[in-house]
């Protein structure tokens, strides 16, 4: 339990991280978009390398998922139609794709769409690696290292990420390359998805990407605050989710992200700025007139 | 001859088949107050858009103290137009003319106490101090404009290209924008602003493009700001059979 607990949380940390600069983006739907395309680079990674553990089958998720980023740009710049087609076009092309590779050509091996879309978190443990003499979690071991690269990464590129962010005209003319800090980011969001959702599934991992950084949108006036708060929230929603759902026998996924949607229910209704004050004093304001 | 701030030669911008602008030939002269004036549409917005390389043109090239490669333009202090950004984002004011100082700082270098010293001076030029720890969304519209401009002088260029800085904003702040660009100036600063009330063209600028896809006159207010000029750009079809 407690190690699942580990591998949920470590997750959650990875993911949310890349999450908030997703959403201040305005990019959510892209991470939808890439969280399932990677299947495709995982399934042809598998092709060749026949092994399910390969190194490689991250690389081909990288890659297709970059290839994701770079085809939705492409779609979008041509100025035909507006980024969220984009997405839905590429996106279901892709995934697609993937699908028809999977079931035509991989049935016997264990590349199961459901556990790919549900994931199941409760099996990380029994995948087992040592480091040191100790016995961990495979995928524990993994999310770590991937969650040390994203704090670096966001520690060395943090003033070229909230500029871009904030204001890619102005970066653009201050020399700071947004397209390169871009594909860096995308670059690490579908290398931590597809890490991310070998351990608890694309639902969760979407989730993971975006709810904890939007709740923390609702409240917060600066980034740093904004990037503490998500993690923090990610934390929670983790522990509350995981706990929840170990007592009711659900999926501990599909528990977290409920429990991820009730955090952010309760933040945008009962917030200072939220939407029931906001109710109230209109409400207020229309009988005085 | 006076070296050109900024200048273009023979540049063209069009978006897919419709040319925005065609063939120009600007000389901004170092020191100057410059206006570029125009009808919706001429390719105002276009212009410093290329000057600032963030559209590529078609033809022709431009250059920012002679030299046409990116790296001049640090010398350079935009101000996009005040819609072009997510007002939404979790950043303070003081923050977002903090930003002004990235341009100086390397990779993976964060500003240090002298920027924020340079950045807090910056808001009191533009009176913003008592703001620095508001978030932006918070803000008006000629408060918002004020914190661009506070974040031009922070990035301490010597040449500032502003974008319809005047657009939507109160009296009381266009009357300190102006000052400010004024003693800029005096300081030997160039600016090019795009700029859309032409009653006070000849009060807020020495020079003048008027501008409608070609030039139609460029040079010194008093010279070029002549109710036949203004009518041509604004008034008169442009002949279009070379749009065709």
């Amino acid at each position: 339990m407690i190690e699942v607990f580990a591998v949920l949380l470590v997750t959650a940390l990875a993911t949310s991280l890349l999450g908030v600069f997703l959403v201040l983006k305005g990019q959510a739907m892209t991470t939808d978009a890439i969280s399932h395309t990677i299947l495709l680079g995982i399934v042809l990674a598998f092709f060749i390398t026949a092994d399910l553990r390969s190194p490689l089958l991250i690389i081909g998720a990288a890659v297709i998922g970059l290839i994701t980023v770079y085809l939705i740009e492409l779609v979008t710049s041509s100025g035909m139609m507006k980024q969220d087609a984009a997405v839905g076009i590429v996106f279901t092309a892709l995934f697609a794709g993937a699908v028809i590779l999977v079931s035509r050509y991989a049935d016997d091996v264990h590349l199961d769409i459901d556990v790919v879309l549900m994931g199941q978190v409760l099996f990380a443990p029994l995948n087992r690696v040592d480091i040191l003499g100790v016995s961990l979690p495979y995928a524990l071991v993994q999310l770590t290292v991937i969650l040390i690269i994203n704090i670096l990464f966001i520690l060395m590129f943090y003033k070229e990420l909230k500029v871009t962010s904030f204001d890619p005209v102005y970066a653009a003319a201050a020399g700071i390359s947004t397209t390169l800090i871009y594909y860096l980011l995308m670059t690490l969001v579908s290398v931590t998805a597809v890490t991310a959702f070998d351990a608890v599934g694309s639902i969760l991992v979407i989730s993971f990407f975006v709810t904890p950084a939007i709740t923390a949108y609702l409240v917060t006036k600066r980034l740093s605050h904004m990037i503490w708060l998500t993690l923090l929230t990610a934390a929670f929603n983790s522990l509350a989710g995981c706990t929840f759902g170990y007592f009711t026998d659900i999926s501990i996924s599909g528990s977290v992200a409920s429990v991820s949607l009730l955090t952010f229910l309760a933040v945008f209704f009962c917030n200072k700025n939220g939407w029931i004050r906001k109710t109230l004093k209109s409400r207020r304001m229309l009988r005085k007139i | 001859m006076t070296e050109y701030a900024i200048s273009t030669k023979n540049l063209s911008v069009a978006y897919s088949d419709k040319p925005v602008i065609w063939k120009l030939d600007i000389g901004v002269e170092t020191g100057s107050r410059t206006a570029i004036v125009g009808p919706n549409g001429a390719g105002k917005s276009t212009l410093i858009k290329a000057i600032m390389k963030l559209v590529k043109p078609v033809s022709g090239e431009s250059a920012v103290l002679g030299s046409t490669h990116k790296s001049a333009l640090k010398e350079v202090a935009y101000v996009p137009q005040k819609g072009e950004v997510n007002w939404d984002f979790p950043a303070t004011v003081f923050d977002v003319v903090l930003m002004g100082r990235y341009v100086h700082k390397g990779l993976f270098k964060r500003p240090n106490k002298k920027d924020k010293k340079i950045a807090l001076d910056a808001l009191e030029t533009m009176k913003m101090s008592q703001f620095k720890d508001r978030q932006i969304s918070e803000l008006s519209g000629g408060q918002r404009q004020r914190v661009f401009l506070a974040r031009a002088i922070a990035h301490d260029a010597n040449i500032y290209i502003m974008d319809e800085p005047l657009q939507g904003i109160d009296i009381t702040t266009e009357k300190l924008i102006i000052d400010t660009m004024k003693k800029l100036q005096a300081e030997g600063k160039t600016f090019l602003v795009v700029h859309h009330n032409l009653n006070t063209v000849p009060d807020y600028f020495n020079r003048v493009i008027i501008l409608n896809k070609e030039i139609i006159a460029a040079g010194p207010v008093e010279d070029v700001w002549t109710e036949d000029n203004i009518n041509a750009a604004y008034y008169e079809k442009s002949d279009e059979s070379w749009i065709s």
